[in-house]
Parts: C-alpha cells; sequence; structure tokens
C-alpha cells in the first residue's frame, strides 16, 4: 500500500479544493493519519473507497475523541553568552490550543487486503460548534458507530439517516465519554471511606434529594 | 395402646406433634405432617425461574440448568418465557441503567409467591462496573432480593447452592402466625415503582422502601 503523504498528495491530484493535513504520530507504531476539511470530506471518502489502488472499502471502526483545551509547553535549549562564558539556556514557550471533539474512521480493503488507513474529523469547538459530515452515505458500516460517537461523545454528523442515541435512553442528556463528565451524585456507603470519597459522603449528605441513612 | 395411635390423640390434643414420635411414626409406615410442610415442599421443589440472561452469568445459569449440573434434580428446570408463569427471578448478570425499568416490570408482572436471587457480583452491587455511567449498582435498589450468589461469574456449583439456600428459605416460611411469609400478607407489596428515564440518570436512583445500605459503625 501507499505511504500516508502518498495518499494525501494523490487525494489534492484528484481533488485539488480538498483540505488534507497528513498528523503524524512520534509514538512506537508511527500510525499517521489524514486529517480532513469538512466541506471536501465525502467525496474524499468516496474516493478513498473507489479509487482503483486503494479500495477502502471497509470501514472497520469509528471512534470519537475528546481533546480539552489545552496549554502545550516547548522548551528549546539555545546557547547565551554569559559574563563571557558560553551557557546553555532553556527558553520555554506556552501555546494554547482550544478543544474539539475528533471522529476517527479505521478504513481497509478487502478486495486489495491492505490497510488500515486513519482518517480523523475535527469540529470546530466542544460546546457550541460540534458538527461534522457523516460518511455513512460512503460506508454504510459506519451507521451504527456514528450514532454511538454522538450517543457517548455528542459529535452531530451531517447527513446521517438516523442521529439518534444507540446505548443510553433517549431522555438523556449528558455526553458520558467526554473528559468533563460527572456522574450524578448516587453516593452509597464505602466500607473503607477515604479522602475523596469521605467529601463525596459529605457532598451527598448535604445535597442529595434522598440521603441515606448513614450510620 | 399402639403407637399410631398414641401419637394421633397427641397429636389431636395439643394440636402438634412431637418431633421424636413423629419420626417413630414414619418409620412405621405412617407420615405426620402440616399442611404449611406440605404446601412449602410442594413450592420449593417446583420453583420455575424466569428464562432471561443479561450478561456472562446468564451462560452459567445456562449450564447450571443443563444436562452436567442439572437443575432438574432440584426442580428449578422449567424454565419459563413468561413472567405470568414464573416463581423466581434470576437477576444473572449486569443490569445496566437502561435495563432496571425492564426487569423491575418483569418482577411486577410475576404472580406471589416470587423470589429473587442476585446472580453475580454486577447483580449485586455492579461488580467491576459500578462506577460506569450506565450500570445499575445491584439490583436491589429496586426489588427486593432473597439470595446473594458473589462470584464473576459464579459457578454452577455456587448457582445450585444459592439455588438450594433459596429452597430451605421457603422451607421455613410459615403460612399463618405473627411471622408469616410476606406474600401473604396483603400489606406487603407485590410491586414496585418502576424508575423513569431522566435526564442524568435513572429517577429514583434507589427505592429507599427496599433498599436498605448497610450501616457501618465507625470508630
Amino acid at each position: 500500500m501507499e505511504t500516508i503523504e502518498q495518499i494525501a498528495s494523490r487525494i489534492l491530484s484528484a481533488i485539488p479544493e480538498a483540505k488534507v493535513t497528513v498528523i503524524g504520530n512520534a509514538a512506537v507504531p508511527g500510525q499517521a493519519s489524514i486529517l480532513l476539511g469538512h466541506g471536501c470530506a465525502v467525496n474524499v471518502a468516496r474516493f478513498l473507497r473507489d479509487d482503483a489502488a486503494l479500495r477502502l472499502d471497509y470501514c472497520s471502526n469509528v471512534t470519537g475523541l475528546d481533546w480539552l483545551d489545552r496549554v502545550v509547553k516547548t522548551t528549546t535549549k539555545t546557547m547565551q553568552l554569559v559574563d563571557g562564558v558560553e551557557k546553555e539556556a532553556a527558553v520555554t514557550t506556552e501555546e494554547s490550543l482550544p478543544g474539539y471533539l475528533e471522529a476517527v474512521y479505521i478504513l481497509y480493503s478487502m478486495s486489495l487486503k491492505h490497510g488500515p488507513v486513519i482518517l480523523r474529523l475535527r469540529t470546530a469547538d466542544r460546546l457550541a460548534e460540534t458538527r461534522v459530515p457523516s460518511l455513512t452515505p460512503v460506508w454504510k458500516s459506519a451507521e451504527f458507530q456514528e450514532r454511538e460517537a454522538y450517543d457517548l461523545f455528542g459529535i452531530h454528523f451531517d447527513g446521517h439517516p438516523d442521529l439518534r442515541r444507540i446505548l443510553m435512553w433517549d431522555e438523556f442528556t449528558d455526553y458520558p465519554m467526554r473528559k468533563d463528565y460527572r456522574q450524578p451524585d448516587d453516593y452509597e456507603y464505602e466500607p473503607t471511606p477515604h479522602d475523596e470519597i469521605v467529601a463525596k459522603a459529605a457532598r451527598h449528605a448535604a445535597t442529595a434529594a434522598q440521603p441515606f441513612p448513614e450510620a | 395402646m399402639g403407637l399410631v395411635q398414641r401419637g394421633a390423640e397427641l397429636a389431636m390434643s395439643t394440636g402438634l406433634i412431637d418431633e421424636e414420635l413423629r419420626k417413630d411414626l414414619s418409620e412405621q409406615g405412617v407420615i405426620a405432617t402440616t399442611l404449611q410442610e406440605i404446601y412449602n415442599w410442594g413450592r420449593r421443589n417446583s420453583l420455575w425461574p424466569l428464562q432471561f440472561g443479561l450478561a456472562c452469568c446468564a451462560i452459567e445459569m445456562i449450564a447450571a440448568a443443563a444436562a452436567r449440573y442439572d437443575l432438574a434434580r432440584f426442580g428449578g428446570e422449567v424454565f419459563r418465557p413468561s413472567p405470568r408463569q414464573a416463581d423466581l427471578m434470576i437477576v444473572a448478570g449486569t443490569v445496566t441503567k437502561k435495563m432496571a425499568p425492564q426487569v423491575v416490570r418483569l418482577y411486577n408482572q410475576m404472580p406471589d409467591p416470587k423470589y429473587v436471587i442476585a446472580m453475580g457480583a454486577c447483580a449485586i452491587s455492579g461488580g467491576p462496573f459500578k462506577e460506569g455511567y450506565n450500570v445499575l449498582k445491584g439490583i436491589d435498589r429496586y426489588i427486593p432480593v432473597d439470595i446473594y450468589i458473589p462470584g464473576c461469574p459464579p459457578r454452577p456449583e455456587a448457582f445450585l447452592h444459592g439455588f438450594m439456600e433459596l429452597q430451605r428459605k421457603i422451607d421455613h416460611q410459615k403460612l399463618t402466625g405473627p411471622g408469616k411469609a410476606a406474600f401473604l400478607n396483603a400489606e406487603s407489596p407485590s410491586e414496585f415503582p418502576v424508575p423513569a428515564f431522566g435526564a442524568h440518570d435513572l429517577e429514583p436512583s434507589s427505592n429507599l422502601a427496599v433498599f436498605h445500605p448497610p450501616k457501618i459503625e465507625r470508630a
């Protein structure tokens, strides 16, 4: 199979208006992925599925990711002249990145027996603008998994034929796999209470509608 | 005076029968019993469980019912697919918050007398999923549980032991008097409120008329 950079450049030559970014991976597997812009995502997906050299006809997995607002610190070491002696000094720069949600698609080719190729789609932010285009029109197998990503992460897939909750009940309003999700207060007794549990028990006793008759 | 005649006279005069005498009588082929005993004997040896499973514990429950462990030896092999015909609810597996209202509703649809076995760590307390966002922390938050069988999952032998403990419990249930069984008491409820799906959790998150978290003495 072609490298991810080759795939990205072929996407650009086939669909010039596409927004394609290759995202590297510093970890040991080095599994790079392709970040797609929203406007062209369905066209790019269709190209990846139908291209004779790729034929990524099988979407094995769709999942979600929640990236909180974060500050990335980068430290660079420079040589500086202090009192006539050259010394090493570290300069730290901080960059704050806004959070976003991400949908990740893992693609394989059944007919050519290669893969995976990983696609990413990012929402603009975590709370208000949580939309990405749905790839269910291209890979039918993404339907339920996009519903799961909607259910647990709150990613709204535009163009999905039936976007409902799939695991939680319809009346549920939270997104439990988000990193800032907090469980409802249903504290019960603990045989060996310790720091956090004691604080939780005190909070429960102060605020709960029906506190347990705690000993 | 013969032994049998003496026994009959004693039983008639006191309303009770001496345990030694009864043993003597049964050795001579005369069975002296009470309605309560006959009734409980019949019920405990034909417990019909409701046929449903929620997770991996159900596999062990099926194994216990199949030929190798053979639940039929204890009269529990008639799994009924309808709650209207079942005496025993075996909550075998993880009860998710989405499933809990249906489990309570099935319990409510069973006719009295009815019993509940909570099988496995999940049905007892939520088990390894206790702090999960969609797992109920034990079915005893909504319905009364008679027998708890710990294990993850419990082996069929453990299940059979729990089943026999339930039979022992049924054997000791009284039909009359102040300590009579709850199902004979018109005031004790046989149906419990079905929790509703709320915006964040089941509402209510437990039924305090049923659920009594253990009190812990702290020094």
